[in-house]
């Protein structure tokens, strides 16, 4: 894992409790404590309503696949030992849409509108990414 | 208050797009095409006094109007940075005009230009937006062909777009690219199964339906409609303009099949008092064949999710029933980095002027122009048009 030459996050202070919860095996996003929205990438204030109380809270994992393509040329030169593989748009069940890879199941069966459910990689010690795989 | 009719593009230049990165710099290429257009439109340098530029990949940096204004000895009243990437030409047009209307300057320079790389300049490239690198670069969603790609996945999902529709777009534009002689690719014709067989890149996009980038640019001149009718060449009006945009990364879009063009082009037609209809060509950005296809749904040329079928029983080219991106499209002429979506409105520009040469359009009088950045992010549509 030492070698792992792929994009990583630096999360900030306002992203950082997604990141450790995704550490450990928890997917955390927040929640609007005045219009009840699920918010996703993390912010400082709601994007719907602009309130400022927002919690974390762990949620489901539970999605669909919103879209998808496979990358059968690499996307970026660290991912070329990894072609063909599957970058996805998940909907979570709470609503908000997430960039993801799906992985554990056969290219040709991969379908909009699949059901899928969180999984995670700990792709360094440090770093854990949130992927998906089918039901 | 509105800017129809108040302001009108009078000349321009283009550079012919090159591959690679040469030895010309982002500069080089803003003084040539500037000199050229100011000609063009009949003017001196001295009375240009508005600038209006876009940042450049390959010579990347802070305050990049100023660096333009002095590089070309040029002293505005008005200059500022369109910063909407592939939509940044067609914002120029209506910015430059509501500019002129509100008495902040007479003639407006627009200009872009840009390489395929840094190679000219050693200069390093923009960075993609931090939340991107965060949250999507990660999982291998890093600039425009997967995001794309998930848009065509999705459009096929909803509304049974096929290949061979979107292959179409590519298909027709590069036989209109085969009458422009700048274009990058234009000595051969193509066929939907050329595009088909080409190598799936992002799956469903081929290599025939992705833009290549390379190295070009171009200008045009913005004056006031008073002006205008001093002009040597026949003046092209602003007649509609609208904008839109909400989100960066595609995965935070509303939605992935209808785009922000809606409220754009809504917005274009509604100022210019016309309908999709009334178009004697249209110019709509296309990085990839299924930005077209979303793009003449949303402007109102077909019923969404129809779009497919639209290309599919329309001939787009120049002397078709429905003339799509005559000079090609930047997918036959070429994408000169973020100077690529000034070739939609210089073609609109010389269509409209009449100079439009074998791939005129007989008796064009009005037509819709259609910028877009990032992706499907900023969207910037017009009505251009001529007395």
């Amino acid at each position: 894992m030492a070698d792992y030459k792929k994009p990583l996050p630096r999360p900030t202070a306002t992203s950082m409790p997604f990141w450790q919860a995704a550490k450990r095996h928890e997917l955390q996003i927040q929640h609007c404590g005045k219009c009840g929205a699920h918010i996703f990438y993390p912010r400082d204030v709601c994007p719907e309503c602009f309130a400022s109380d927002l919690q974390w809270v762990t949620v489901s994992g539970k999605g669909t696949v919103y879209s998808y393509t496979i990358a059968r040329a690499p996307t970026h030169p660290a991912f070329a030992d990894d072609v063909p593989y599957v970058i996805a748009i998940v909907e979570l069940a709470e609503g908000p849409r997430i960039t993801t890879n799906l992985v554990g199941c056969k290219l040709e069966e991969v379908r909009v509108g699949m059901p899928v459910q969180a999984t995670f990689e700990d792709v360094t010690p440090e770093v854990t990414l949130v992927k998906f795989r089918p039901v | 208050m509105s800017i129809k009719g108040k302001a009108a593009i009078i000349g321009f230049a283009e550079m012919a797009p090159q591959k690679g990165n040469g030895d010309k710099t982002p500069l080089g290429i803003i003084s040539e095409v500037a000199r050229a257009a100011i000609a063009d439109a009949g003017l001196e340098k001295r009375d240009i006094d508005g600038l209006l530029t876009g940042m450049a990949i390959g010579d990347y940096s802070v305050l990049w109007p100023s660096v333009v204004a002095e590089y070309l000895q040029l002293q505005p009243r008005y200059f500022n940075q369109v910063e909407l990437g592939g939509a940044s030409a067609a914002g120029m047009v209506w910015r430059a005009a509501a500019a002129i209307e509100a008495g902040m300057c007479h003639n407006v320079l627009c200009v872009l230009g840009d390489t395929r790389g840094t190679k000219a300049t050693g200069t390093k490239p923009p960075p993609f937006p931090r939340l991107e690198a965060e949250f999507d670069a990660p999982y291998g969603l890093i600039a425009a062909n997967p995001g794309y790609a998930l848009i065509a996945r999705r459009h096929m999902y909803e509304f049974g777009t096929t290949p061979e529709q979107m292959a179409k777009v590519a298909v027709d534009q590069r036989k209109n690219a085969c009458k422009n002689p700048a274009a990058l690719f234009g000595d051969k014709e193509i066929t939907i199964d050329d595009v088909l067989n080409s190598r799936l890149i992002v799956d469903p996009l081929h290599l025939l339906e992705i833009v290549s980038p390379c190295t070009g640019g171009g200008a045009f001149i913005v004056t006031s409609a008073e002006r205008a009718k001093r002009a040597p060449h026949r003046p092209v009006y602003l007649l509609g303009a609208g904008e839109a945009g909400g989100h960066c990364g595609i995965t935070r879009a509303r939605s992935l099949t209808t785009s922000l063009v809606k409220p754009a082009a809504q917005a274009a037609f509604a100022m210019a008092g016309v309908t999709p209809q009334d178009m004697d060509f249209v110019q709509p950005y296309d990085c990839y064949t299924i930005t077209v296809i979303i793009t003449l749904e949303d402007a109102g040329f077909c019923k969404k999710g129809e779009g497919g079928r639209f290309v599919w029983e329309h001939d787009l080219t120049y002397k078709g029933d429905f003339p799509c991106n005559t000079h090609g499209g930047q997918l036959s002429f070429g994408q000169p980095g973020l100077a690529g979506g000034m070739s939609h409105v210089i073609e609109a520009v010389r269509q409209l002027m009449g100079r439009g040469g074998e791939r005129q359009v007989k008796g064009a009088t009005i037509g819709y122009v259609n910028g877009n950045g990032g992706i499907m992010s900023e969207q910037c549509s017009l009505v251009l048009g001529v007395q």
